[in-house]
């Protein structure tokens, strides 16, 4: 195979990408599946709804109006000047913020689903057993929906990678800054440089068929249990 | 302060509970009454697992819920068995054990070593919960329970998931807890065998409502009201095998009051063992009764005379030293014997059996 230099830069920019991603939506959508997940509340329908909205959402249609918010005149944009840094776009900030929204219910909801299954009882025989809420989050939520955080973490890592739309509304096509593997395909498409894009095609094709057969062959069997 | 004083008003729709207790603090107190009855409701407020709005709990005087004061179910020093043994999956026995145990600040008073023998859970310690047949599950999380050296037990049907077999697996480690432990016991169950197998204190639930409560042997002899457990009336002795008879194969149970020979269970000299008197087995007579089948024959006085189900039948109530029994007869029986409360009198009981 052969690749350019460009190649190796999109590559790793986006494996970059996703893993920050990855992560900080593990810190901020586990509360929120949890609150999901547990939750009487009559805001439950519409949170979940703009959690989802992504989903259905074009990427360029999100792209547009997280343009707009982190634009000079945009809530992000003055968030950003108060603050003394630079605008997101065009930045590799930018397009993890951006990212984030993008995203946000591949890691939501399927530890949302996770922590349904759980039920009330094992929290509640956590608290017979002097757990404290937070506690019993830890030591029994979390083991127990640990398959559903394997999922969403696989799920929003891929899902990030394949990211095309919103970059190129956010990011633009800045070599080594935010041209990532999606976008750095598409230039090699308009420079005729088919094989190049060949090349890079299938290293995506292949990585994302390995994410779904870890995903497929990790998930616990029901009739394979104990 | 001693005992459990316990006051809750829950409304839900289709369903209210509404009751206001006071428990002794000491053996088994079993909640009995149908399903939808609220038996396990007003277990889980016990536990603050559910929150009235409006309560009052408090056990020997600390108050666990009152007004706005509420401790919540982490703080409370009890220990909770669910109907299923609802077992961490994710963790071996011994990790389900240890997991309240590493929680518990106070001295132990059960050691883990305790409870695992008392439930005769040894050999599983290193299995995962999916490895355990329904019995052994319920018993690791009665030793769980058990593990985090509660100062209240409190049991929703334990044995209720399990089939027959199971049930009679796992009788006599409960009916060990009753005897070993001196934690007390608030047990909720609707099946009459284990109200008269473990039961000291009874509490018959209705509708979100006590119907009835009182000591178990004093509330199975009120013959006035709606309280029947089982099928047929019946009392129950607390007695120790006093003498066994190998060439008739019997055995001697004695009571206060008096003692009954019955068919040798197979248990040794000294053990307690609780019985059952059916009404329907005792008979009385006016005078000593000679060259009968039925050999045991006890002295005794009418205390009262009521009413059975059905007209020509009625329940007589005869003290035996402490103890009381129940004889069922038929009215003119009564009439031609004239019965009457203080008469001195002789008791016949034609079977006896443990209750299992």
């Amino acid at each position: 195979m052969h690749f350019v230099e460009g190649d190796f830069q999109a590559i790793w920019l986006t494996a970059r990408l996703a893993g920050i991603v990855t992560l900080v939506l593990l810190v901020l959508g586990t509360p929120a599946a949890w609150w999901l997940a547990r939750t009487g509340s009559r805001w439950k329908g519409l949170i979940g709804a703009v959690v989802a909205l992504p989903l259905v959402l074009p990427p360029s249609v999100l792209g547009f109006y997280l343009l707009l918010a982190m634009g000079p005149n945009g809530p992000m944009g003055k968030l950003t000047r108060h603050l003394g840094i630079s605008p997101l776009p065009f930045t590799f900030e930018g397009l993890v913020v951006a990212s984030i929204f993008y995203s946000l219910p591949f890691m939501v909801q399927p530890l949302q689903n996770a922590f349904e299954a759980i039920g009330d009882r094992p929290l509640e025989v956590a608290a017979t057993l002097r757990a404290s809420k937070l506690d019993s989050f830890f030591t029994v939520a979390v083991p127990i929906a640990f398959p559903g955080f394997l999922t969403a973490s696989i799920l929003t890592f891929a899902h990030t990678v394949g990211e095309f739309g919103v970059v190129l509304m956010i990011g633009g096509n800045i070599p080594a800054l935010t041209r990532v593997a999606s976008v750095q395909i598409y230039d090699h498409v308009e420079a005729m440089e088919y094989s190049q894009a060949h090349h890079l095609s299938a290293v995506m094709l292949g990585f994302s068929f390995l994410v779904l057969f870890a995903l497929y062959a990790l998930r616990p069997d029901p009739r394979r249990r104990g | 302060m001693d005992g459990i004083h316990a006051r809750f008003r829950l409304d839900w729709p289709g369903f209210t509970l509404d009751i206001d207790l006071d428990l002794p603090a000491a053996g088994v107190t079993v909640l009995f009454g149908h399903s939808g009855s609220g038996k396990t409701t007003l277990l889980r407020c016990m536990a603050g697992l559910e929150r009235p709005l409006r309560g009052h709990f408090s056990f020997n005087g600390e108050i666990w819920q009152d007004g706005r004061r509420w401790v919540p179910t982490h703080k409370r020093p009890l220990g909770y068995v669910f109907q299923e043994a609802s077992l961490f999956e994710h963790l071996s026995v011994m990790g389900n054990l240890r997991y309240g145990l590493k929680r518990v600040k106070d001295v132990q008073r059960i050691s883990l070593g305790h409870a695992v023998e008392l439930l005769g859970i040894g050999h599983l310690l290193d299995r995962r919960p999916a490895r355990l047949s329904g019995g052994e599950r319920q018993r690791v999380a009665i030793a769980r329970a058990l593990a985090v050296n509660p100062r209240l037990l409190l049991m929703d049907e334990p044995l209720s998931a399990l089939d027959q077999k199971r049930k009679r697996e796992i009788l006599p480690y409960l009916e060990r807890l009753h005897d070993e432990l001196e934690i007390p016991i608030i047990y909720v169950s609707h099946s009459p065998d284990e109200v008269l197998r473990l039961g000291d204190y009874l509490v018959a639930m209705e509708g979100g409502r006590v119907v009835a409560r009182g000591p178990l042997a004093e509330t199975l002899t009120r013959l006035d009201g709606p309280m029947r457990i089982g099928e047929d009336p019946c009392v129950i002795l607390d007695a120790t095998v006093g003498i066994i008879d190998a060439r008739w194969h019997l055995a001697r149970i004695d009571f206060p009051g008096g003692n009954l020979w019955f068919r040798d269970p197979g248990l040794p000299v000294g053990r307690r063992v609780r019985v059952r008197v059916l009404a329907r087995d005792v008979s009385l007579s006016a005078r000593p009764p000679q060259e009968s089948s039925i050999q045991n024959i006890l002295t005794g006085a009418v205390e009262c005379i009521g009413e059975d189900e059905h007209p020509g039948l009625a329940i007589v109530r005869v003290r035996v030293g402490p103890n009381r029994l129940l004889a069922r007869l038929t009215r003119r029986a009564v009439t031609a014997l004239n019965l009457e409360p203080g008469m001195e009198i002789w008791v016949q009981v034609k079977s006896v059996a443990l209750t299992d």
